[in-house]
């Protein structure tokens, strides 16, 4: 079904609540409320769109209107279908689509917690990244942090009368704090865990023992959670009957802060989402802008070849973190480790070389990059390429693969299907491992990607071992592309063009996305034709992966729930943004 | 048999081990300590020890990377420190945290500003080491430094940087970026070579 | 090493110099703190990133005496706050550090644990741990490369040599005392604020008061 059949399907039989979205600069369709539940279900089954990617909200102030924003692909690959459902602003109720596409489940609590918006028959309404508690919708465009300055940068306060000031000073608390009027902690008491604890005890069991079941923790401090991830498991002895993840332990207000910040400077706070791939997370967020741009940005073609380039090292020096936690966290206290960063220092070196640092690398800019390759990082490049990876990933493959510790330990365990994992969203080498052939460099590409010949690396069991093989013949693709870019890169003087650093985008929205190393790294922007994006959203990948992890620990053991996190491979960064 | 997986991947270790040894027998004393044997280390042939023993053995950074930004001062003919950068406030504009803080001077008697800093101050506990302010400075005024030897027992007193603090020479930069050093001054004189042509015409003509 | 330790101020005559060594009892026990300092297994954000990559091969810290790093708060020494320290995290950051044992020493290692970082705005984001903890080293940059961080545990160890064992603070009389750990309410609150609670919010009032008039 084409675009134009299927535009003019919808249009008849949803005549009566959905509309084109008209406004200059956006796409998509706009549902009514009621029929909300009506259209999703008609899109997943009769039109075949049944990977929701995206849902965000975006808080329209001038307007009065919170609007909800749905992206949905077919898992056989092609465009976006966006579409949104409007609310009023005080009191804003949207249908959940969480009976359909269960992968909305976590970004339905996340709109809640960070806009406000409730979300009627989502199983688990609670805040996910602040705290249960915590007074107010931070992410709402009237409410104002402790240390609030201005609303939109370069504040004013800085030049030309710029005299050096703490934000700290200007706070009665001397912290970051700001408290409802007349709140007095004397005779308040905490509501605490309470809420989370409830919904874990007493899971009924079919067998007929009586046992006692125990509720533990395991993070954020946790040598083995990827960073400060909680989980809250209800234990059988040693099998994990429920699992709840807990997370916004690293919440750092990358969207508040985005759409503060212009358009360049979001560039180094990308940097900081997947913290081990900085330059895939730059990729995704220039992709975007650029979009908006339109036709004010075109990209050399050595700039082009150069991201590309970039962007698979990046895969590459990811999965092999990847592959070194995940052997860890199974107990071989860091000897495969000790390998996968000896090569992983070797790659950030040409990152060094080229950007400045080695895992901050701020390197591409709207319209292709900040400066070309300095002398000698090509050469570095090729020999890392034609040369010491493919030996280094071998000796890997042989350490590993074939290990029986490895597969007794992995083989069969957090078993995801392949309905199921479309169904949670999942996306990356989660998904490849359970057998669906998606990636967004063959489904929709972008870049320069079509003009490379890779293969999709899927495989079918959809276990913990399965995406140790995902990853590890990913990197081996990487490789093929790299040796492709590498030979056909272009010569170029002088072709990197002059950077401007404040530039009015054009008013519209965007949603750029790229095949980070974990999945589906995507960017919503939405600009009201200023310098500064109105809304700013960051379709994460490892925040949606974690929707599966619950159903994929439910009959296994504590171990096996340490690995199953290890392989969904979660940056917390990127989950909590 | 089973175990055989196991058994490769001890051969896989066993190997490294050996390796460990092998080029340390070979080099002798030019292993470590040295610059070569630094460079051995670092490019695709390193095999067995990987390590850089800091700091006794310092791995050279290279020339793109950037830590906390420095202000440049040329030395005129007098011998007097002139600061390149004329407080125009890009770069406190460009910056991402918004860690610069640039008062203008102005001039005692007209009170109208004057192309110096009065004050230029970094918190640098705020900097995020992006680059952003060298990338965009107009006059190659601030740039930034490799020094990352910069812990503290005392940040309060020590970590906002005044521009005493962020000075530095041109030969200091010249030292530390050769490459964009020699690209900045060029592309310097080709414009003051172009503003005297233009004002020689000028005069011709006039 | 050896001249150090052994340089106690007093004269040892020449044909008893290999055979006695003198030395002071503060450099001793300075000696052994400072070459195993365990570091708590203790990663927030991407400077923990760089924290592992100082722990690797590379720039391994073991020959610092530091490779052990203990998940448990109990058998650690050091703690290595590296990455941001949000409101959420700060409550079991202050009860992980309340349950290691002395001596302890706090490293506050990047931008963001030293004073809030390029988050430093955000409204989950604490101002730098030292607002609720002692920290003794402050490493800046975004991440320290390994070899700031190396430079930054150096810089420790020159410190633990100064310490002196009649002054250390945990073998003075009487308990020491916790740090209260902080309550996430509708905003993060700190219990050493609570005496002086109302009369802040007084001024809080006050001050908004103003502005609007």
């Amino acid at each position: 079904m084409t675009a134009q059949t299927l535009e003019k399907d919808i249009a008849t039989r949803f005549s009566d609540a959905v509309t084109l979205d008209e406004r200059a600069g956006y796409e998509g369709y706009i549902v009514k409320a009621e029929k909300l539940i009506e259209f999703a279900t008609a899109l997943r089954d009769d039109y075949g769109y049944d990977f929701l990617s995206s849902v965000t909200g975006v808080d329209y102030l001038p307007d009065n209107i919170m609007e909800v924003v749905y992206h949905a692909y077919q898992s056989t690959g092609g465009t976006a279908l966006v579409f949104k459902v409007q609310t009023p602003r005080e009191n804003a109720v949207v249908p959940s689509l969480v009976a359909l596409y269960p992968g909305a489940a976590l970004q339905e609590r996340e709109a809640w917690d960070l806009l406000g918006i409730r979300f009627e028959g989502h199983p688990n309404l609670k805040r996910i990244l602040m705290w249960e508690g915590f007074e107010g919708h931070p992410l709402r465009k009237d409410w104002k942090e402790a240390y609030h300055e201005d609303d939109l940068k370069p504040f004013k306060t800085r030049w030309p009368e710029g005299a050096i000031a703490r934000s700290e000073d200007a706070n009665v608390f001397d912290k970051n704090v700001a408290y409802p009027d007349g709140f007095n902690p004397e005779g308040w008491t905490p509501e605490g865990e309470t809420a989370l604890y409830a919904g874990m005890k007493e899971i009924e069991k079919s067998d007929g023992l009586q046992t006692d079941q125990i509720v533990v923790n395991m993070g954020p401090q946790h040598p083995s959670t990827h960073g400060v991830f909680r989980m809250v498991a209800t234990l059988d002895g040693e099998t994990v009957v429920k699992l709840e993840p807990v997370m916004g332990y690293l919440h750092r207000n990358h969207e508040k802060i985005g759409e503060r910040n212009t358009y360049l400077m979001n560039i180094p706070f990308t940097d900081r989402l997947d913290y081990l791939s900085s330059m895939s997370n730059n990729f995704g967020y220039v992709l975007a802008v650029e979009k908006l741009l339109g036709d004010k940005s075109i990209i050399p073609e050595r700039a082009e070849y150069i991201r590309v380039i970039m962007a698979e090292f990046t895969r590459i020096s990811n999965h092999l973190f990847a592959i070194g936690t995940l052997l860890n966290d199974m107990g071989a206290y860091f000897t495969p480790m000790l390998y996968a960063i000896e090569e992983r220092e070797l790659i950030l070196d040409i990152f060094e070389a080229a950007s400045g640092s080695r895992m901050m690398c701020n390197y591409y800019r709207f319209g292709g990059l900040t400066r070309d390759l300095p002398p000698g990082v090509e050469e570095k490049m090729r020999e890392l390429v034609f040369d010491r990876l493919p030996r280094k990933i071998d000796d890997l493959d042989k350490y590993l693969t074939e290990n029986e510790i490895v597969r007794a330990r992995c083989q069969g365990v957090g078993v995801l299907t392949p309905e199921e994992a479309i169904a949670y969203s999942a996306v990356g080498p989660v998904l490849r491992a359970s057998g669906v052939p998606y990636d967004v460099r063959k489904a929709d590409p972008y870049g320069i990607y079509d003009r490379f010949d890779f293969d999709v690396v899927v495989e079918y069991h959809g276990d913990v071992y399965d995406r140790y093989i995902v990853r590890l013949e990913e990197m081996r693709q990487s490789i093929r592309i790299l040796k492709q870019a590498l030979s056909d890169l272009p010569e170029c003087d002088n072709c990197l063009g002059k950077p401007r650093y404040s530039m009015r985008v054009p008013a519209g929205e965007a949603y750029g996305r790229v095949e980070g190393p974990k999945g589906e790294l995507g960017f919503y922007v939405v600009s009201d034709g200023g310098p500064n994006p109105w809304r700013y959203h960051v379709r994460a990948p490892s925040f949606i992966n974690v929707t599966a992890l619950s159903k994929m620990c439910e009959g296994d053991k504590v171990a096996d729930a340490i690995i199953i996190l290890g392989s969904l491979d979660i940056v917390l960064g990127e989950t909590d943004r | 048999m089973y175990g055989k997986g196991i058994l490769k991947g001890l051969g896989v270790t066993l190997k490294h081990l050996v390796d460990t040894y092998v080029d340390d027998i070979r080099w002798g004393k030019k292993r470590y300590h040295t610059e070569e044997g630094i460079a051995h280390r670092m490019s695709k042939d390193a095999r067995g020890i990987f390590t850089v023993q800091y700091p006794e053995e310092k791995l050279p950074v290279p020339e793109e990377f950037r830590f906390v930004p420095i202000l440049i001062y040329d030395e005129n003919e007098n011998g007097e420190i002139v600061h390149r950068c004329t407080s125009c406030g890009i770069c406190s504009k460009v910056c991402p945290p918004q860690c610069i803080w640039i008062e203008r001077s102005k001039d005692p008697k007209t009170g109208r500003p004057v192309p110096n800093p009065a004050a230029f101050s970094i918190d640098v506990d705020i900097c995020m080491n992006c680059g952003l302010c060298a990338e965009f400075c107009p006059f190659d005024a601030i740039k930034m430094d490799h020094d990352y030897e910069l812990a503290v027992y005392d940040r309060f007193a020590n970590n906002i940087y005044d521009k005493n603090k962020l000075s530095r020479s041109a030969d200091y930069y010249a030292s530390i970026r050769p490459l964009n050093n020699e690209l900045e001054e060029a592309a310097r004189a080709d414009k003051e070579a172009k503003k005297n042509a233009a004002k020689k015409k000028k005069t011709a003509s006039g | 090493m050896s001249e150090k330790l052994n340089s106690s101020g007093y004269d040892v005559p020449p044909e008893m110099q290999d055979i006695v060594a003198v030395t002071t009892l503060d450099k001793i026990y300075n000696w052994g703190r400072r070459y195993s300092a365990w570091p708590m297994m203790f990663g927030l954000a991407c400077c923990a990133i760089e924290m592992i990559c100082t722990a690797a091969s590379r720039f391994d810290f073991s020959r610092f005496g530091m490779e052990i790093m203990r998940p448990s708060p109990r058998q650690a020494d050091v703690m290595l706050v590296s990455g941001t320290v949000t409101k959420k995290m700060v409550p079991q950051i202050v009860r992980l550090y309340n349950q290691m044992p002395e001596p302890k020493y706090v490293v506050a290692m990047g931008a963001c644990a030293s004073g809030g970082g390029p988050f430093k705005e955000g409204y989950n984001v604490v101002s730098g741990i030292d607002k609720f903890l002692p920290v003794d080293v402050y490493i800046p940059g975004c991440p320290p490369t390994p070899q700031a961080l190396l430079h930054g545990l150096m810089k420790l160890q020159e410190m633990m040599d100064t310490q002196s064992i009649k002054n250390v603070r945990w073998y003075q009389d009487g308990p020491l005392e916790a740090i209260p750990v902080p309550i996430l309410g509708p905003d993060l609150l700190d219990p050493r604020d609570f005496p002086q609670f109302e009369d802040k919010m007084a001024k809080v009032a006050a001050a908004a008061e103003s502005e609007e008039a």
